[in-house]
This record gives C-alpha cells, structure tokens and sequence, in this order.
C-alpha cells in the first residue's frame, strides 16, 4: 500500500506529501516520475518524484490541484492511501560535472526541477537557480532548492518578490553579469519552457526542458505522450520526460496537451457536484 | 458412414448487430447446455485427431467433447484443466478456423463445417465458473513444501500460462505485472464485446486459488531490476508482450485525434473510458473514423468507435480481403454491424484544421505487386490516386514493437534482429542461464494461443531446469 505519511499545504492549490513506495524509493534518479492512480475509477497521471529516502522507504509528490484527480488527492490525508504508484519511470537526468549549470523553474515544475538541483550540486557543479511564479506565494521549494543552489534568484510577474517579470529576464540577466553557463534546464508551465528555450537560444545555452505529456501507461504502451523532437515521434514517458528545448515542436506539444480539456472540464464538474464547494476554490 | 447430424455447426446466439453496436456487452452469448450436447454430437471421434495437432497446446478436444456429449460437465471441465489454464479466454479468441477447427476431419467432409470446438470449450469453461464451488479448486492447491521460486515478469497469455502450469507443479510463482490489473492484452487491449472483463477476471481468480500471487505496478527493470529478480529466484520466465505502437510516421501523426490502436483501446479497456464521466479517463468520442490496419486490432478498434456513437467508420488496409490477417469472424461482426472497408488503400498525411485537429486523411489506392518476404503480394501506391476521407479520428492499428524498458537495463539478453528476446521455441531458454522468455517478446506480436504455447513449453522447460540445479551431484 502507498500510505501518505505527510502532508503539507505548501502554496495556494498545492501539496507536498511523502508516500511509503520503498521500491521506488530505492531506484529513483533525479529527473524521474511515477504514474498513479487513485481509485478504482481514477485515470492515470504521471507526477514528478521530487525527492526520495531511500532508508525509510519514501517518495515525495507535488502537486497542484489542476484536475478531478489532483482535486481528490488533495483530499488525502496522512494515513490514507493511494491506489496505485508505478515507478520510477521515463529516463534519468544527465547528471555530470558540467561546470556551470542555470537551472529556471516555474510553478509545480519546480518540484520536478529541485532534485535535478541537488543531484547536479552533487556532482560538482556550480549551481545558479531562478525560480518564478505569478505571485510570491506561488514560488514554491525556495528553501530546498536554496540548499544546493550557489546562487538563487526569485522572479515573480507582480514584484511581490525578488525581480519583477519573468524567469527569461533574469535568465538574461545572469548572462549579462558574465557568468558563463554550460548547460540549462528549464522545467515549467509549458509556455515558460517554450520562452526558456527561445531565451536558450538567443544566449547560446544548451537547454534540457522536461515535458509533462498526458499519460497513461507511462512505460511506452500506448503513445498518448508522443512529442516531435528534432522532426522525430518521441514518447515522453520512455525517451524523455527530458529532451533537448531547442528541438522540441512547442506549439504541437501545447496542442496536445489541450486534448481533452472538455472532458477534464466535465470530470472535474462531476466531482464537484458530488463533494460540495471545496477549498481551492 | 451415414451421417445423421447437421451440415452445419449448431447455431449459435448473438445479439443483434443493430442493439449491440451501442453496447460493449458481448456479441456472442455462447451455447446452453443442450445446444452444446447437440453440436458435441456432431463430433465423430475419428481415430487421427488432427484438431489435437492443430492446438498449440495440444488439448485432449475429442476427450473433452465426447464428455459434453455425454452430458459429463464436470469431466469435460476437468480434461480442459489438464492443458489450459485459460479455457475461457481461448473459447473466446483463439482463431480456431486456422486451427484445430481447420483440421476437422468432419469439416473434410465435402458440404460440411467443421465442430464448432470454440464454442464448445468456451461453454464448458463457462459452465465451470458457474458451477464450481471456491472449496473445489483450492483442492487443487499443493502442500507448502515448494519445489523452488520462480518469478514470472508479465501477466499475459504466456505469464499466467506458464505461472498455473508450474503452480500446479509444486512451485511457488510470483507473476510481476506493469500495470494495475493483470492480464495484459486480455486486459488492455481484447474489447469488453469480445472478452469480457469479467472471464478474464475469474480465470485469473482461479490462477490465485493455485497459490499465485500477482503483484501489481512492477515495472521490472524500473521498480525493481533484473539483478535483484535474479537473487531472489530459481529461475524466471520474461512474457513482457509486445507493448510498443507502431505508427507509419506520416505527416500529421502528432494532431489531435490521430491515436495508436493501442492507446484508444488501453483508454476503453483497460481505463474504461467508455463509461466516462463514472471512470475518470475520457476517450474522444468521433463522428468519423478512419482506422488503418486489417488485424484484429484493427477490427476492436474499429468496433469500438462505433459503439462510442461514431457515424462512419472505415477501415482502410493496403491489401484486399484475401491477405486480411483479422480472423474471418471478427471481419463478418465488423461489417454486420455497419463498418465500411476500403481495400487496397493507404493513408499518406493527416490533415489538420489549422488548430492542430485532424480533419482529413489523405489516402492513395494500391494495387498488388510482386510478393514480399512474408510471401504475400506486395502492396503499391498507385500514382494520381489521392484521395482524402473526412475524419476526425485516426486510428493506426499497423503493429507493436517489443518494449525495450526490461531488454535496456538487462544488456546480458541476446536479442535477434527484430529486437525480440532470443529464445529456443521450445523451451524459452535465453542466453542467460535460468531466464526463459516467450510469448509476443519472442516471436513479435502474435496470438493469445501461441503464447500460451510458448509458456507450456517453457513451464516444463523451467522444471526440469531446477530440478537439474538442485540435483545432488
């Protein structure tokens, strides 16, 4: 059984809770994620593993309440379960000394973006990071990622912290200042990671994006993540969630992940009507 | 010999083509008993049993018909239990014309079908789970003292073939599956019409009684590695399927609406989108689809789009009826139940609506050519045929691939030049000592029985084998 043995409220609609899945635990890499599902009636989503204990057997989620399934797992509590976790999926990080690396991160991507933080400081390497959010309570994992950055520079589009604007500004900014950067990762709402990797190319960096397809299996089964990179069909689940920014096809992927708005819009409804006004709201 | 029974095989029912193309209920509603006694009669009980020859699990089909004949459930029952561990699965999927029913000496007979055996070892298999009580099969369990631990990595065909047989044997056996439901195809991928998920579930239930445990969402070679398998058993049998879509790869394969046959039908199966919003998955429901393929997963997938409302499904295949690989039975419930066929046709681009929408498929006529190395005529384009169908759904059913998440993290694995595990066909021995494979990772994507086969084989095969090691020398 996956048994939430934590569970905080960390910004507005979002949750970091530690769930007991030691075999996960035990094999995860930075840059990989699990699929769950929570019910007998629930879909499979694909989540991040933001961190790990492999001694006590854990794995952290983030997550944002976004959809019925985020919405019901929000409801969890310590103690209960999740149904199903399957992982640790997709391929690992490329995780070397690559001198200097900028590591950008927006929204719950930044829990996706903050092990890959730490496994790079692990290795070695001088560590810049810049975390944005529309507002300063929406930057989430300052202090975890504070831990293993050399640097941190907060964004947000209203001032209420850090630099004012967007995290491309400040990505500009650090190559102004003259810190030569080796290599980038961008992880965000799929637009940042677009205008990440358009800033990428203008300063010359090469950048490592992580796309958060929709899912179901998450082991290559089916295709529903399929993303053209470099005018090659990729499966995000097993040949990424990483691939090279610069060659990503962004406007297909944003299309894709529309899909099925609709009927996430009616699921989401139905599970509302049933429970009654909730607190994301 | 007069012979005083029907030309034909004993009529069987099925719900009307117009009531269940709006339902996933099952097509076939099977025999009673005394239609199965009736049909059983038609079996001559030749001395040649080529039907048995023809059985890739060699199922003693004159013994148990002549039990059906007699009015002997329960001894038929038991016949079938000595050679399958999926009796109501193969009564249901199995392509029985290519097979024991191909060979039927009756169905020599000129102006004569041959036995219906499908039908009538899925009756008995039915008959079973409705009659037997739980305390009969947990007899059937073995004493606690096991012969040694086996791991099985896949609960498919070959899987939960190769875990009853060697269950059975004394062995203790732990099947590892990816997914949260056992099964595999029979799960994932066989529509509800045609399997439903309820057989699939009592058989695997009776697997349980034998002492298997099935461990849900391992993804071997992820959550736990080969290494680790290796330690911890005797030996281990890898049946991880043939799990990778194909597409052609043609313009537009990424637009909205374009599926893998894979993929529209794990979301109905195995995800349920069919009763979406009460199971959280949707399935886009389509007004007109275009399903590319002439298997049979071409024909569930095709299947499936009608019963989700859709108004016009075609079925395009680059060859003509005559090479179709779809079972003829499967073809005949496509067309009854109103699924056009264009023969002879190939998808060239997906068209988008300019919001990144399919809204046509872009086809070229083919005529056949020289045959290929499979040794059927092969199909080419002919020049100035374009044409486009309007669609807003695409379903390429044109093939799996092996799933590489297992064979990448175990390097040590000899593949062959498909890509599939290197395996003897008779006994699944790989390269490396102690790990058996078989299945669709062996052969490439095939049927449910020859998988079944292929772990009979290796079931065996993995006794001996540990018998062998633990020899006092």
């Amino acid at each position: 059984m996956f048994t939430i043995v934590s569970k905080k409220n960390i910004a507005p609609q979002e949750f970091d809770i530690w769930v007991e899945a030691p075999r996960i635990a035990k094999h995860t890499k930075a840059g990989q994620f699990v699929v769950i599902r929570i019910d007998e009636c629930g879909e499979r989503i694909p989540l991040t593993i933001a961190d790990n204990d492999e001694k006590k057997g854990l794995i952290r989620l983030i997550f944002q309440v976004i959809g019925n399934t985020t919405a019901k797992m929000s409801t969890l509590e310590v103690g209960d379960s999740i149904l199903d976790i399957s992982g640790p999926l997709g391929t690992p990080s490329e995780i070397k000394n690559y001198g200097t690396v900028l590591m950008v991160g927006g929204g719950v991507g930044i829990a996706a973006l903050y092990p890959i933080i730490k496994a790079l400081k692990l290795a070695g390497n001088k560590v810049i990071t810049i975390l944005g959010g529309r507002t300063s309570d929406l930057v989430i994992m300052k202090e975890d990622c504070a831990e293993y950055s050399d640097e941190l520079i907060i964004t947000t589009d209203d001032g209420s912290e850090g630099m004012k604007g967007v995290v491309t500004g400040a990505m500009e900014m650090v190559v102004e200042k003259g810190e030569e950067i080796d290599h980038c990762w961008c992880i965000g709402p799929s637009i940042m990671m677009k205008y990440g990797a358009i800033t990428a190319k203008k300063l010359n960096l090469p950048i490592f994006v992580s796309l958060n397809s929709l899912m179901i299996d998450g082991t290559g089964m089916c295709g529903c993540c399929r993303v053209t990179v470099d005018n090659k069909i990729r499966f995000a689940c097993v040949d990424g969630p990483e691939f090279d920014g610069l060659k990503v096809d962004w406007d297909e992927f944003m299309s894709r992940l529309t899909q099925y708005k609709k009927e996430e819009k009616a699921s989401m409804k139905k599970y509302e009507t049933e429970v009654g006004e909730q607190p994301w709201h | 010999m007069a012979l005083d029974f029907s030309k034909e095989k004993t009529p069987i029912k099925e719900q009307e083509p117009k009531v269940r193309s709006k339902n996933f209920e099952e097509v076939c509603l099977g025999y009673t008993v005394e239609e199965g006694i009736l049909e059983a009669g038609r079996c001559i009980d030749c001395k040649t049993k080529p039907c048995v020859a023809g059985c890739p699990v060699a199922i003693d089909i004159p013994g148990f018909i002549k039990c059906i004949k007699n009015n002997d459930m329960p001894g038929a029952a038991a016949i079938l239990d000595e050679y399958t561990n999926l009796p109501a699965v193969c009564g249901r999927v199995c392509p029985q014309e290519t097979q024991c029913e191909e060979l039927c000496t009756v169905g020599k007979i000129k102006g004569f079908e041959p036995v219906a055996i499908g039908k009538l070892e899925r009756l008995v298999a039915d008959w079973k789970y409705a009659n037997t009580k739980k305390e009969v099969a947990k007899k059937s369990k073995k004493s606690d003292v096991k012969m040694g631990k086996v791991a099985v990595i896949g609960s498919g065909p070959a899987g939960l073939t190769v875990a009853g047989d060697l269950a059975k044997l004394g062995y203790e056996v732990k099947i590892y599956e990816a997914l949260h439901a056992a099964g595999g195809v029979l799960t994932y991928g066989i529509p509800e019409f045609r399997l439903p998920m309820k057989i699939v579930e009592m058989e695997i239930g009776a697997m349980k009684d034998l002492g298997i445990d099935i461990e849900c969402n391992v993804v071997v070679g992820k959550t736990i590695t080969m290494q680790e398998i290796m330690q911890e058993f005797d030996a281990c049998f890898i049946a991880v399927g043939a799990g990778t879509p194909l597409f052609q790869g043609i313009t537009g394969t990424n637009l909205n609406g374009v599926y893998s046959a894979s993929e529209y039908l794990t979301r109905i199966n195995l995800m349920h989108g069919y009763k979406f919003p009460e199971y959280d998955t949707p399935v886009i429901k389509s007004k007109n689809v275009v399903v590319i393929g002439g298997g049979n997963v071409a024909m569930d997938a095709a299947r499936c789009a009608k019963r989700l409302g859709a108004k016009n499904v075609t079925i395009v295949y680059r060859r003509t009826l005559k090479e179709l690989p779809a079972r003829i039975e499967e073809y005949h419930h496509a067309v009854e139940e109103d699924i056009n066929f264009n023969w002879l046709t190939n998808p060239i681009e997906y068209v988008n609506d300019g919001k990144g929408q399919l809204c046509a498929v872009k086809c070229i006529k083919m005529e056949l050519g020289e045959p290929d190395d499979s040794g059927r005529r092969r199909p080419v384009p002919i020049e100035g045929s374009e044409f486009t169908f309007d669609a807003d759904c695409a379903i390429e059913a044109i093939g799996q691939a092996s799933n590489k998440i297992l064979l990448d993290t175990f390097p040590e694995l000899k593949l062959n030049k498909w890509g599939n595990i290197e395996a003897d066909p008779e006994t699944g021995e790989t390269s490396v000592p102690g790990i058996f494979a078989g299945g669709d990772i062996v052969t490439g994507a095939a049927t449910v029985i020859l998988a079944m086969g292929a772990g009979k084989g290796a079931a065996v095969a993995i006794d001996s084998y540990i018998k062998n090691r633990y020899k006092p020398k």
